[in-house]
């Protein structure tokens, strides 16, 4: 028995959070004020995702960590080993056996379905921060849903760099009212968040909570004559050959050599397993 | 030099009655009335501390007055109190058919967007969508404020200070507002840069047909853009009439000694 209260905190701590999931679930995209707790790490890492993933969890769930979409980063296992000793419950990193995934930065590149729960950390959660530093006045934006603003920072991107230069935290509208930063996922996954799962946000540091509930419409902001486009690396990833996925570029020597990699490790070992190959798997080199 | 005054329209396009602000136990301004007609502009004037930049900012909505009513003649509904109606309906108002030119341009423009998107943001906030549309009205606006077309993906502390003033009265102008309120438009800027704000603001409120009250205590600044004065000292309007009518034939005393006060170079 872990000396802990189950999940780290105290009961009347979770039954706070839950109040303020089921709020955010009310209203998607609404951010919803919490009174987040000091956690045992440091804010940035994770601080809010983790208090709605303890508020979440049950004795039964399956619990995955990504960070960058990768399940072995030290943000991952940290957290992962935390839930391990303080909930005692199940760990995988298998994508379509967890029952609630908590995520930096990524969504998992399997489909998730119904019955899971896709937990985000989330550092900045108001979209509108950047160019409106108020919160009186953002709030009010929200509330009178005056969102031209978030137009004006798309507007910038084209003058000064020809397209929307805005590649991860692309604000988007949820269910028509609400603008929301989906946190720093990559735009690339930004139409997957129409999906079966539970989406919930948990910001630490600015004590915000918001969510997105299953089979909402989530629409990726644009301009008429510049449409949202989900772009990623032109490359295949050369572990798994696989075309459809987001890739990171990882440098392999100091003479320019680079090597495109699924971000989504659980995804990439699982193409392998199944014998797909890139041009740099290490089965072909030794075959060579 | 105000030859030209057209026929008053019927309906004023702005209605104040009776506006009383105080700031504690001090009056800020009170008992002021006046009606204004579509194409209109009136000048107020006073020296500092007399309650004009306050009774500005209690017509415009920034401050909340004590009693009184302000009556706007909307496009829809006919002449409204905007000092009850709903904030969003205000802050429509404000972003539509008002305009709000600030003395000290930082205040008024968001330093950190370009020129192209300060005058765009306007029309971005009432809906439009479309970044070419949006970039050749920025074009044509900031051409009429003189401001060149290469200088539009400028951020505006690149700009000069007449410059920022100009691109302020541009975002203003971009979704053709009916009534501008302007705070010292000219404040701060020297004398040259001035005049050619003045012959601009003037060129385009006759354009537009654009209503407008100046808060100033330029009385040159009056004397070229203003039709009707009011003169205010202590909170309380001391005088009325129109601008030649009352610069070059005071009536109160405190007109008088304010007339006189300007040097003659």
């Amino acid at each position: 028995m872990s000396d802990y209260n189950f999940a780290y905190l105290d009961e009347q701590t979770k039954r706070m959070i839950r109040r303020a999931i089921l709020k955010g679930i009310a209203i998607p995209g609404y951010q919803v004020p919490f009174a987040s707790r000091e956690m045992p790490m440091p804010y940035g890492w994770g601080t809010g995702g983790v208090q709605v993933t303890a508020a979440c969890l049950t004795p039964e769930d399956t619990l995955k960590v990504i960070d960058q979409g990768a399940d072995d980063t030290t943000n991952a296992v940290s957290i992962r080993k935390f839930f391990e000793k303080t909930a005692e419950i199940a760990v995988t990193e298998k994508t379509g056996t967890a029952t609630v995934i908590q995520t930096r930065h990524r969504i998992p590149e399997e489909p998730l379905a119904e019955g899971q729960i896709l937990v985000y950390q989330v550092p900045i959660p108001e979209p509108l921060r950047f160019l409106e530093p108020r919160e009186t006045e953002t709030r009010k934006m929200h509330a009178l849903e005056e969102y031209g603003l978030m137009h004006v920072k798309l507007y910038e991107d084209i003058a000064r760099h020809g397209h929307i230069a805005t590649s991860y935290a692309y604000p988007v509208k949820v269910e028509g009212r609400y603008v929301m930063d989906p946190s720093p996922i990559p735009k690339f996954d930004n139409p997957k968040m129409d999906m079966a799962a539970i989406q919930l946000f948990g910001a630490g540091r600015e004590q915000r909570i918001y969510a997105v509930p299953p089979y909402t419409k989530v629409v990726s902001l644009d301009f008429e004559d510049h449409p949202f486009d989900p772009s990623k690396a032109d490359h295949p990833c050369d572990l798994c050959g696989a075309e459809h996925t987001y890739l990171d570029e990882v440098i392999i020597d100091d003479d320019g050599g680079r090597m495109f990699v699924c971000s989504d490790t659980d995804y990439c070992a699982g193409r392998q397993a199944k014998g797909h190959r890139g041009c740099l798997s290490p089965t072909e080199e030794a075959a060579q | 030099m105000n030859a030209h005054i057209t026929p008053l329209a019927p309906v004023p396009l702005l209605s104040v009655k009776d506006i009383h602000k105080t700031y504690g136990g001090r009056i800020g301004c009170t008992e002021v009335s006046f009606d204004l007609y579509p194409g209109e502009v009136m000048g107020i004037v006073g020296e500092s501390g007399s309650g004009k930049s306050t009774l500005l900012n209690c017509l415009a909505g920034h401050i909340p007055t004590d009693s009184g009513r302000v009556l706007f003649d909307t496009r829809d509904r006919g002449l409204i109190d905007t000092l009850t109606m709903s904030e969003p309906e205000r802050r429509m108002l404000a972003r539509t058919d008002w305009a709000f030119v600030h003395q000290h341009a930082r205040d008024g423009l968001r330093m950190s967007v370009s020129a192209g998107g300060n005058v765009g943001e306007r029309l971005m906030a009432v809906g439009a969508r479309h970044y070419g549309d949006i970039r050749a009205q920025a074009v044509d606006w900031l051409g009429r404020v003189e401001i060149d077309e290469d200088r539009m993906d400028d951020r505006p502390t690149a700009f000069s200070g007449g410059m920022q003033q100009r691109l302020q009265i541009a975002r203003n102008l971009v979704t053709g507002p009916r009534l501008v309120f302007m705070d010292e438009p000219t404040g701060g800027l020297d004398v040259s840069v001035q005049a050619r704000l003045l012959d601009l603001l003037r060129g385009l409120v006759r354009e537009m047909g654009l209503s407008a009250i100046i808060v100033t205590h330029d009385l040159a600044v009056v004397r070229l853009l203003a039709d009707r004065l009011m003169v205010m000292k202590s909170g309380h309007v001391v005088e009325t009439g129109l601008t030649d009518q009352v610069l070059d034939d005071p009536q109160h005393a405190y007109t008088q000694l304010l007339v006189s006060s300007v040097l003659q170079v």
